[in-house]
C-alpha cells in the first residue's frame, strides 16, 4: 500500500521584516496555498500548525489560531513544536491522520515574526540550562556555525572564497524569487567587504531572522484521484528522527558532545536522511534537486555531503563545477535558501517543500530547475535534537 | 589593586586542582560514559541503566577541534567589558574523554595563533565583572 500524500497546493506570505501579527501572514499563505490547490477552506478537515515560542500562547496553539482566523469550521486541530522542524513535524501529523483515514485533506501551516539580531535566550538567572550558560560565555548561534565552517576548512581544505560563492550562487537564485526577503545578487567582492561576525564566517555568511508563513494543502491519494490531480508531487518520506547517542558534533545550545567511550559517536546531520532514503526507497542519485538549511554558507555544504550528493569533503568542488546552481546536475536551494530568505523558524522547513513543490510542477520561472528532476529533498536541523528530512516525488 | 572578590560564575561546574584549572564532570559507573556537564540522575546512553555516578576532574589537555571568535558583542546573558573587546572560542577535544567541549580561549589569543590539531589546556580567567564581583570561567590556552 502506497505510504504516499499528495501535495494539491503550496502557499507562502513573502518573507521579510513586516512588524505585523504572524497570524497575518498565515492566513495570506493559507489562502495561497488553499486557491492553488483549488479546494475550499470548509472542506479541509485537519489544521497541523506549526508552533511559534515567540508570539505568546496564539503561537503555542497556532493549529487553533489559523483555524479561528480563517473561520472556524469544525475541523480537527493540532499544534507541533520541534524548533526548525516544527513545519516537518506539522506535515507528519497530517500525513499520520490521512493515512489512517481519519482524514482526507489537510491543511499544514507555520507563520513566525521574529525579533532583530541574534536569536538570545529567555530572561532569568538559568544556570541548569545549558542555553542559558552558552549565552552567559557569549556563544551565540553563529559561534556554532563559524566552529563547523573552520572545521571544513582543517579537514577538506574548503576557503572563505568557497563560503562566498555559495552566496553568491543562492543570492542569484533568490533574485529570480518574489518571495524571498533578499533580492539582490551578490558579488565575491561584497561577500569580503562584510563585517566578520564569527571568523571565519561574514556577515553574509550568515543567515538572518525574517517573517514569513508558508503553508501546504495535503491529502490522500484516494481524494486526489477524484480531483483528477493524479499527477500532482506527493511526499514519498519524512524523516524527523532524534539523533543517536553518543552525538559526536558539538550542536546548539550543548557546551559539550556525548561522550563516545562507550558507543561509537554519531552524526545526526547525516542520520537525517538516510531515514527519508529507506522510507522512500529511493536513493541520493534519484535526486534532482535539494533545499538544505544553510543557516551559514558553509553549512550548505555540508549538508551536500550528508544528503549523500558527493562523497564526504567533496561538497566544495562540486560547487565550483557549477553542479549546484540552477541549470547544473543537482541544484541546491534553487529558492535562494536561507541566505535570501532568513530564518522564519516554524514556516522555514514548509517554505522548502512548497519550492519542491513548484519546481517538480515546472512552475518555478526563471529559477526553474530541469525537467529531468522528478525527486526533491530537503534538510534542516534546530536546536535539542530536531532536525527533519521530507522527499518530494512527481 | 581591585577590592572586588572573586567566585566563578556557576558554581560545581570546575575548579582549581593541584594540577591547574580543572572541569567537574561525572562518569557511569556501569557504562564509564563520561558527562559535562556533570549528569548524575540517568545514564543517557540507551544501552545503559547506569543511575551510579563518580564525580571526577575531566582531562585537563586535548586538541584543538575548530575554532572561532566573537566579533561582536553577545546578547544578554553575556556579561560584556566596556567598550566590548572581542574573543575566541575553542572547541576542543578529550582523547580520555572522547567528548569535545566548548569554552572561550583567553584573553590576548586571537584566531590567527590558533591552529586545528593544536594542543590546548585549561584554565580558569576572568569572565567578566559585575558591579562588585570578577566573575571566572573555565576557558582554553594554547599549550606554550
Amino acid at each position: 500500500m502506497s505510504r504516499d500524500i499528495v501535495i494539491l497546493g503550496a502557499g507562502m506570505h513573502p518573507w521579510g521584516k513586516w512588524g505585523r501579527s504572524f497570524i497575518d501572514y498565515g492566513v495570506v499563505a493559507a489562502r495561497a496555498a488553499l486557491k492553488d490547490a483549488g479546494v475550499d477552506w470548509r472542506d479541509v478537515q485537519f489544521v497541523s500548525g506549526a508552533a511559534t515560542i515567540r508570539n505568546g500562547y496564539p503561537g503555542q496553539v497556532s493549529g487553533a489560531t489559523f483555524a479561528q482566523a480563517l473561520g472556524w469550521q469544525g475541523a480537527q486541530v493540532n499544534t507541533s513544536y520541534a524548533a526548525c522542524a516544527s513545519g516537518s513535524q506539522a506535515l507528519a501529523a497530517a500525513r499520520s491522520k490521512i493515512l489512517s483515514g481519519e482524514c482526507e485533506l489537510a491543511l499544514v501551516i507555520g507563520s513566525d515574526t521574529t525579533p532583530k539580531g541574534f536569536l538570545a535566550p529567555a530572561k532569568g538567572e538559568r544556570p541548569d540550562d545549558p542555553d542559558w550558560v552558552r549565552f552567559r560565555l557569549g556563544i551565540t548561534n553563529p559561534s556554532y556555525f563559524a566552529l563547523y565552517a573552520r572545521r571544513r576548512m582543517a579537514l577538506y581544505g574548503d576557503t572563505v572564497d568557497d563560503f562566498a560563492r555559495v552566496k553568491i550562487k543562492n543570492s542569484k537564485h533568490g533574485f529570480e524569487n518574489p518571495n524571498a526577503r533578499y533580492r539582490k545578487c551578490f558579488t565575491a567582492a561584497e561577500v569580503a567587504a562584510s563585517p566578520m561576525v564569527a571568523n571565519p564566517l561574514r556577515l553574509m555568511d550568515i543567515c538572518a531572522t525574517s517573517d514569513g508563513a508558508a503553508a501546504l494543502i495535503v491529502c490522500s491519494v484516494d481524494y486526489a484521484r477524484r480531483l483528477g490531480r493524479t499527477d500532482a508531487p506527493k511526499v514519498a518520506a519524512i524523516s524527523t528522527v532524534t539523533p543517536t547517542f553518543a552525538s559526536g558534533t558539538i550542536e546548539m545550545p550543548d557546551l559539550a558532545t556525548d561522550s563516545a567511550v562507550s558507543v561509537a559517536a554519531h552524526s545526526f546531520r547525516a542520520a537525517l536522511p538516510v531515514k527519508a532514503y529507506e522510507e522512500a526507497g529511493i536513493g541520493p542519485q534519484d535526486v534532482g534537486l535539494a533545499e538544505v538549511y544553510d543557516l551559514s554558507t558553509a553549512l550548505e555544504l555540508d549538508w551536500i555531503e550528508d544528503l549523500q550528493l558527493c562523497a564526504r569533503g567533496e561538497a566544495a568542488a562540486l560547487l565550483r563545477s557549477g553542479a549546484t546552481q540552477v541549470g547544473g546536475r543537482i541544484p541546491v536551494n534553487a529558492s535562494g535558501g536561507l541566505a535570501c530568505f532568513g530564518e522564519a523558524v516554524p514556516a522555514q522547513a514548509l517554505a522548502q517543500v512548497c519550492e519542491l513543490t513548484w519546481q517538480l510542477r515546472g512552475q518555478a520561472g526563471a529559477r526553474q530547475v530541469s525537467s529531468d528532476a522528478k525527486v526533491g529533498i530537503t534538510a534542516n536541523q534546530g536546536l535539542f535534537g530536531h532536525g527533519s528530512s521530507v522527499i518530494v516525488k512527481r | 589593586m581591585s577590592d572586588k572578590t572573586q567566585r566563578p560564575f556557576l558554581e560545581g561546574w570546575f575548579s582549581q586542582g593541584e594540577a591547574g584549572a580543572e572541569l567537574i564532570g561525572t562518569r557511569c559507573t556501569s557504562c564509564g560514559t563520561y558527562y559535562f556537564p556533570r549528569q548524575s540522575r540517568f545514564c543517557r546512553n540507551p544501552a545503559c541503566e547506569g543511575e551510579q555516578f563518580e564525580e571526577l576532574p575531566l582531562s585537563r589537555h586535548g586538541r584543538l577541534w575548530s575554532y572561532t571568535n566573537a566579533c561582536y558583542q553577545p546578547p544578554e546573558p553575556f556579561i560584556a567589558s566596556d567598550p566590548f573587546e572581542p574573543f575566541a572560542i575553542a572547541a576542543v577535544e578529550l582523547e580520555r574523554e572522547r567528548m569535545i567541549v566548548l569554552g572561550p580561549v583567553v584573553q590576548g589569543v586571537d584566531v590567527d595563533v590558533l591552529q586545528v590539531g593544536m594542543p590546548m589546556e585549561l584554565v580558569i580567567e576572568r569572565l567578566c565583572d559585575t558591579g562588585n564581583e570578577h566573575l571566572l570561567s573555565w576557558k582554553w590556552k594554547p599549550v606554550a
